[in-house]
């Protein structure tokens, strides 16, 4: 069999990667370092593919596939975000030309690891459950259409409506952390979505109490870290501070609008 | 009377749709799927979905819609279940704006709508260029509300492995694999319905996200399930080729405008900007004057090929065409587009709206799948359902853009209460099922499993993958010569026989990836003959399948459903009639003698 990596490089240049490894959740996780084969548009996918074709480390150790996380490999899915030399982000989108080498590839911190890159972020999900993030249906049978609504405001929600719960965002807010249930600007910004829309806006105050509740918008503290790393360029500090306002408003006047 | 128990296999429109169906009913059912839903493939559909709502006073009607799309798919598609579809869809538009869709707005607030390949009207609704992603989400929502009122049960995170059996080979519920803990598991139902989506993964590098294997299909083929048209495989004109996978640019580039062309001298070295109007050869415009750059996707591809291959013109010799929106102001395309080029911009550095985009043809999509009959989505297993992309009625021998989300949805929504139907008819349920049907199937899968974790083989399984994948898309795509077809068939049993060698290099039982994938080229390399077999044996041409050697249709003899059957290890093929009662078939062309 062919020696090279796959792909049929034939530069000679190579791309020099170092994984953290962790077979599970009892072991402590170590380093492992791969070279392979250049080629042109080489993303962090790419790199973990042929590894799993060639599981060998640079020092001609064999070792295992590295698990991990990807589906659509076009930054929709949401699935592969990872530490990419310290940074947080999407691994299909990330080409390896624009990156210093030894790449660093690690998983996100602030999700329980399952195996190397892969982390359990249903906590997400949960927490979009929590927050009654969805639009009440009377059923999906034909209803005649729905509520009107102008360019204008398609075209300030619909960015909103493209968070892929990569936790991207989550992953590099300070107040995510061990001792906090804060669920993060991603949850708030859906919040917001949801508010805003007509038939959504029937679960306002139910939402609202929520984000007032534990690990609710209280729990910002602004860093701005989320909105720097955001794949899909989400405002998210603006929808941050509109849930905030709508939480006050809801607090000062809750009572009085019944 | 007793409860009818519903599991879904597949979290895509069609599956959500068919548990939100199911729960609405108050039957309980349980949602299986191998990433969190939300991560489903169908957040890649980009360009919209179709429905006849006649916006844009052009006088469109269901019945308009239901003649474009068996006319488009070369009228091997039933005309009943199409019809039924085509009448459906203004109404599931109308249920997906009171979910919430962002769909794109006209200025007196009511729904946008583009056009789209092979019809000459405004019949697609949009959410950017991201609208499967809208429409998934927007389901996934309403999932979740049921699941908080514990309606829907969700297993995330595991595989599909077999269907449970019984004697009488009726399905009494399934299989599957935490991909986490590796334990294999039996869940009892009187019901399944399949959504497993698209089969990508066959050729190597498509359009289709990973986890589009086919691998479920596969597996119920294997236990009897009948496949159908599996020969009939979409290739999408204008897509971004790359090594992990080709990048898909929505026929909406096209809807909003967006012109293919080449330079009309071959070689053309000259940035494509520098290039005069006089010197481009807009090929489509010029063959197609009436349809131009929106002809249907096997029309699109064969002309690019032809462009290229035949009279040697792609971009400086390279197997490649401009499909050009540089043309169209930034704010219409920042409005109606920004999804799709933020991806060859991200993916390729280039900025679209400035330079035209490199493209070329890429596998997107099957016609073909499990065979269901013309009114319940029912397989020819009792109990078994299928709906969306995994199943074969909508779409004949060539989809529409934008039609397929619609079928996705309507198949979901149709096999919910048929299977419902079944289940509650059902003399005994799945309760009654001895226990040793449960335990043997999950015996039979474990074995599978230690076998595969134990073979000290050479072979691996990644290169066996590739090898399939090359072979496939040279030869069982745009262009079919029955020779190539016959080495394709030869090389794929090759692979199956190393496939025995394999090595799986981990061993572990620990979210093991690599036993997964091993089980899903297993199945990969049996759908694979599969669909080989099938373009073998169709002798003419029509849709997505075309052989230079029978260039033309023949409804005489192939005027039919391809029905394969798996018998202990070998493919039978049967043929069966084409409803075509409303429609009769006539000459397919969109050419300036149509
Ligand atoms: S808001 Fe942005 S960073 Fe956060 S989960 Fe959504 S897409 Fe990811
Ligand atoms: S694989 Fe889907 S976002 Fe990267």
């Amino acid at each position: 069999m062919d020696t090279a990596a796959p792909g049929g490089g034939n530069s000679g240049r190579k791309v020099v990667v170092r994984v953290k490894r962790r077979p599970d959740t009892r072991e402590e996780p170590r380093w492992e370092e791969f070279a392979l084969d250049w080629r042109p548009h080489m993303n962090i996918i790419i790199c973990l593919r042929d590894i799993a074709e060639r599981p060998v480390t640079r020092d001609g150790h064999a070792t295992t596939p590295v698990s991990y996380e990807a589906s659509c490999l076009e930054e929709v899915c949401g699935a592969c975000a990872m530490l990419i030399n310290g940074v947080s982000r999407q691994a299909c989108s990330t080409l390896v030309d624009s990156l210093e080498q030894p790449i660093r590839i690690e998983p996100l911190t602030k999700f329980p690891v399952v195996r190397d890159l892969v982390v359990d972020r249903s906590i997400m999900f949960e927490n979009l459950k929590r927050m009654k993030c969805w639009v009440p249906l009377d059923g999906t049978y034909d209803l005649g259409p729905g509520p009107r609504i102008s360019p204008e405001v398609q075209e300030k929600y619909y960015p909103l409506a493209r968070c892929i719960t990569c936790g991207n965002c989550l992953e590099v807010c300070p107040q995510v952390n061990e001792n906090s249930d804060f669920v993060g600007a991603a949850i708030l910004s859906q919040v917001r979505l949801f508010n805003a829309h007509p038939t959504g806006a029937m679960h306002m105050k139910e939402r609202l109490a929520a984000v007032m509740g534990p690990g609710g918008v209280a729990d910002c503290a602004n860093a701005q870290n989320c909105v720097e790393v955001c794949p899909k360029q989400i405002p998210l500090t603006e929808s941050i501070a509109e849930v905030n306002r709508q939480a006050i408003r809801e607090a000062v006047f809750g009572w009085l609008l019944g | 009377m007793r409860e009818p128990k519903i599991i879904v296999v597949g979290g895509g429109l069609a599956g959500l749709m068919a548990v939100i169906r199911a729960a609405e009913a108050g039957v309980p059912v349980d949602l299986f799927s191998i990433v969190p839903v939300k991560r489903s493939h169908s957040v890649c559909a980009q360009g919209g979905i179709n429905a006849a709502k006649n916006l844009k006073g052009e006088g469109d009607s269901t019945d308009r819609h239901f003649d474009d799309t068996v006319y488009g798919g070369d009228f091997l598609a039933n005309q009943g279940p199409v019809k039924r579809m085509c009448e459906a869809a203004p109404g599931i538009i109308d249920m997906l704006d009171r979910m919430g869709v962002m769909f794109n707005r006209t200025a007196e607030g009511l729904l946008d709508f583009r056009r789209f390949g092979g019809t000459l009207f405004h019949r697609t609704a949009f959410a950017g260029a991201t609208t499967g992603q809208q429409m998934l989400y927007a389901l996934d929502e309403q999932v979740r509300r049921f699941e908080s009122e514990r309606k829907v049960k969700k297993y995330e995170g595991w595989t599909f492995l077999s269907a449970v059996l019984d004697d009488h080979r009726v399905c009494r519920g399934i299989c599957a694999m935490d991909l986490k803990t590796m334990e294999v598991r039996t869940f009892p139902a009187d019901a399944a319905i399949f959504c497993t989506g698209g089969i990508g993964a066959v050729f190597g590098r498509s359009t289709n996200s990973v986890v589009c294997t086919g691998s479920a299909q596969s597996a119920l083929f294997q236990q009897g399930a009948n496949y159908a048209n599996a020969e009939f495989i979409q290739v999408h004109p204008t897509a971004i080729p790359g090594e992990d996978k080709c990048r898909l640019m929505s026929e909406s580039a096209r809807g909003e405008g967006g012109r293919v062309w080449v330079p009309r001298k071959p070689g053309d070295k000259r940035p494509a900007k520098q290039i005069p109007e006089a010197e481009r050869f807009y090929f489509l415009e010029e063959w197609y004057p009436k349809y131009g750059n929106l002809v249907p996707r096997d029309i699109a591809t064969r002309a690019i090929h032809k462009v290229v291959y035949t009279q040697k013109m792609g971009l400086e010799g390279a197997p490649a065409v401009y499909l050009d929106v540089s043309h169209i102001p930034r704010e219409t395309l920042d409005r109606k587009l920004e999804g799709i080029l933020e991806i060859y911009e991200k993916f390729l550095g280039v900025d679209p709206r400035e330079h035209p985009m490199r493209v070329f043809p890429a596998m997107h999509y099957t016609m073909g799948g499990l065979w269901i009959d013309n009114t319940n989505q029912a397989t020819n297993v009792s109990g078994i359902y299928a709906a969306g992309e995994c199943e074969y009625q909508y779409h004949g021998a060539n989809r529409l853009g934008a039609n397929s989300l619609v079928s996705c949805i309507y198949g979901g929504m149709v096999a919910a209460p048929a299977a419902i139907r079944y289940a509650g008819g059902l003399d005994k349920g799945c309760e009654s099922v001895p226990t040793i049907v449960y335990e043997n199937e999950r015996r039979r899968q474990e074995q599978i499993n230690d076998t595969m974790l134990h073979a000290e083989g050479t072979e691996n399984p990644v290169t066996i993958w590739k090898e399939m994948g090359d072979w496939m898309t040279e030869h069982v795509t745009v262009v079919r010569n029955n020779p190539d077809l016959e080495r394709t068939d030869a090389k794929l049993q090759e692979l199956a026989d190393r496939f025995k060698k394999i090595n799986l290099s981990d061993r572990t039982s620990w979210a093991n990836q690599t036993l997964s994938f091993c089980r899903e080229l297993q199945n990969m390399l049996v759908l694979a003959r599969c669909i080989t077999r099938g373009a073998l044996a169709r002798n003419e041409s029509r849709g997505a399948h075309y052989k230079p050697d029978f260039p033309d249709r023949n409804d005489a003899e192939w005027l039919k459903t391809t029905r394969a059957h798996y018998d202990c290890g070998t493919i039978k093929f049967t043929y069966e009639p084409v409803d075509t009662s409303t429609i009769p078939p006539r000459a397919r062309r969109y050419d300036a003698k149509a």
